[in-house]
């Protein structure tokens, strides 16, 4: 029973770290139409300048913050200069874009950087908390990561619904031209829906790092799993983002925790997205509707 | 800047009359022409039917308008200000209202955030205004707050016009409203239409296939042929002229 209770409570954090990625993607998905293979890169770039401003002895909070206003940056850049070149063109060219970045800004870091392992500071406990003598695997860090990540959806709900800015962003991701009619700047807000995911990547990057290590491939294996929960929840939902990223986490820790520990991981989590694809194609959360302009 | 196109009042009258003057548009899709110097002018308090068969560059004519194409050469005034370089998303700041074929609902948003996105640019809006809306169109009441992909033809033919209302323009560009509608839902978007146009002085530029509607709602008719005017005049003179309805327009 305790083990079961741990390994819930492990796949819970790991399942929110894996739902923030998957958000991210969606978020530009949803807007471009496009998959941002970068975005691990892009958010273990983020995660180096906040490791260089603690070497230097920022506190840790003003690192991270300064960490997610430079993803912010980072994605809007991308956005602008790069990615606004091959928007709209052939799938296949985006493609070879983002995964041309991928592969720059993590050999950019590792140069700058250096590629050994560097231990990352955690902002909280790493000791589960005690409970009736038992110890369980719930630490004040895994509870500030589940915490962060419900509090930035709460808040990219709250944009999305209630202010202009967020019916702006809707408008131009859903109807481009139509958009443009109705004098929605869809070039502005694209840039800004790039910057928003970019800062959610971040975020998720910091989160994994936090009592752990990391080096310039430190984000692959969260690449694949929250590309997977990206597509379990259907790509084009945030609610199946997030709903995909804890089903794989949970998921994801019984595997590991009682068929053949941490080594099958990987191959449970591709398993699980081919299954799915296979059952229901459009993801679990995929509207039956089709897309209409 | 933007605000003082917004705050000319529908039918204000300038020296020269016309809210939309086109003047030698040409437009091409490679070597391809849709548009061969083309001139027209649309007048506050009169809509203007543009008419044609597919291909007659009806739908080039509205997008080179509003700046969804740019043309090659030729100019569009709107108000007597040159707009042929203009972006598309200051159009409707300057007060041209250019509702897209295939009823340019946003399927993803529901009936009231489409209205809203219309208002968007003009910051806040009362209340009253998209009240104004719904009792111009009362089907959209109970559906406020369904995506608009659920939507019928008829319905978001009624809120993509609601929409374009919501921003106060002084010029409505409408391609093909009538598209696969009931001729009753037509006649009756046509009508609500000759009113707003007599009651508030707006200016419609209206694209159509059907001809006959068209004709029977509009003041003007202009005739496209191959991305030229092959005529244009009273719409009472053009339905009468047998050989010119049979020529181009089919009926």
């Amino acid at each position: 029973m305790q083990q079961f209770i741990d390994t819930t409570l492990s796949g819970l954090a790991q399942g929110m770290v894996f739902a923030a990625f998957a958000l991210a993607l969606v978020l530009i998905w949803r807007s471009t139409r496009i998959v941002n293979f970068a975005q691990g890169s892009m958010a273990m770039a983020t995660t180096f300048v906040a490791l260089a401003l603690v070497h230097a002895g920022w506190n840790y909070w003003l690192a991270f913050v300064v960490a997610l206003v430079s993803g912010f940056v980072l994605g809007a850049v991308v956005e602008r200069v790069i990615i606004r070149r091959v928007e709209g063109g052939p799938e296949l060219n985006a493609v070879i874009v983002t995964l041309g970045l991928f592969v720059a800004i993590q050999a950019a870091v590792a140069i700058i950087a250096g590629s050994s392992f560097q231990s990352f500071p955690a902002p909280f406990g790493l000791r589960g908390f005690t409970i009736g003598g038992n110890t369980i695997a719930l630490t004040p860090n895994r509870v500030f990561v589940i915490v962060a990540v419900l509090v930035t959806m709460g808040l990219l709900v709250a944009l999305f619904r209630f202010t202009r800015v967020g019916l702006a962003m809707r408008a131009a991701a859903f109807g481009q031209e139509v958009a443009r009619l109705l004098g929605v700047r869809v070039g502005r807000m694209l840039t800004l829906g790039w910057a928003l995911a970019a800062v959610v990547g971040s975020l998720a990057g910091l989160l994994i790092a936090g009592g752990s290590f990391v080096y310039p491939a430190y984000m692959d294996s969260l690449i694949v799993f929250g590309f997977v929960a990206a597509v379990l929840g259907g790509l084009d939902s945030p609610i199946g983002a997030v709903v995909g990223g804890l089903v794989l986490g949970l998921a994801l820790a019984y595997v590991s925790a009682y068929f053949g520990g941490s080594s099958v991981v990987n191959l449970a989590a591709l398993v699980i997205l081919v299954v799915v694809l296979l059952v229901r194609p459009g993801g679990l959360f995929a509207s039956t509707q089709a897309r209409r302009a | 800047m933007p605000d003082t196109a917004v705050a000319g009042t529908p039918g204000t009258t300038r020296t020269h009359g016309a809210t939309l003057e086109v003047r030698d548009l040409t437009t091409s899709y490679g070597p391809v022409r849709a548009l061969d110097a083309v001139s027209l002018t649309a007048e506050p308090g009169r809509i203007t039917a543009v008419l044609g068969a597919n291909g007659a560059g009806k739908t080039s004519l509205l997008r080179t308008v509003s700046g969804l194409v740019r043309s090659t050469s030729g100019t569009v005034l709107l108000d007597g200000e040159d707009i042929t370089k203009s972006p598309v998303e200051s159009m409707v700041t300057r007060g041209m209202a250019h509702v897209p074929e295939g009823r340019g609902v946003i399927a993803e948003l529901t009936v009231e955030e489409n209205l809203r996105v219309g208002a968007l640019f003009r910051g806040k809006v009362g209340r009253e205004e998209y009240d104004r809306v719904y009792d111009l169109f009362p089907r959209l009441v109970e559906r406020r707050d369904n995506p608009a992909h659920t939507l019928s033809g008829g319905e978001r033919q009624m809120l993509v016009i609601g929409r374009a209302l919501l921003a106060r323009p002084r010029i409505l560009l409408l391609d093909e409203p009538s598209l696969g509608l009931a001729p009753r839902i037509v006649a009756q978007i046509f009508g609500l239409l000759r009113q707003l146009v007599d009651a508030e002085g707006l200016s419609v530029l209206l694209v159509e296939q059907n001809a006959r509607s068209a004709l029977s709602v509009a003041d003007v008719g202009i005739v496209l042929n191959l991305g030229r005017i092959v005529a244009t005049d009273d719409a009472r003179t053009l339905m009468a002229d047998e050989d010119l309805r049979h020529a181009y327009l089919g009926f």
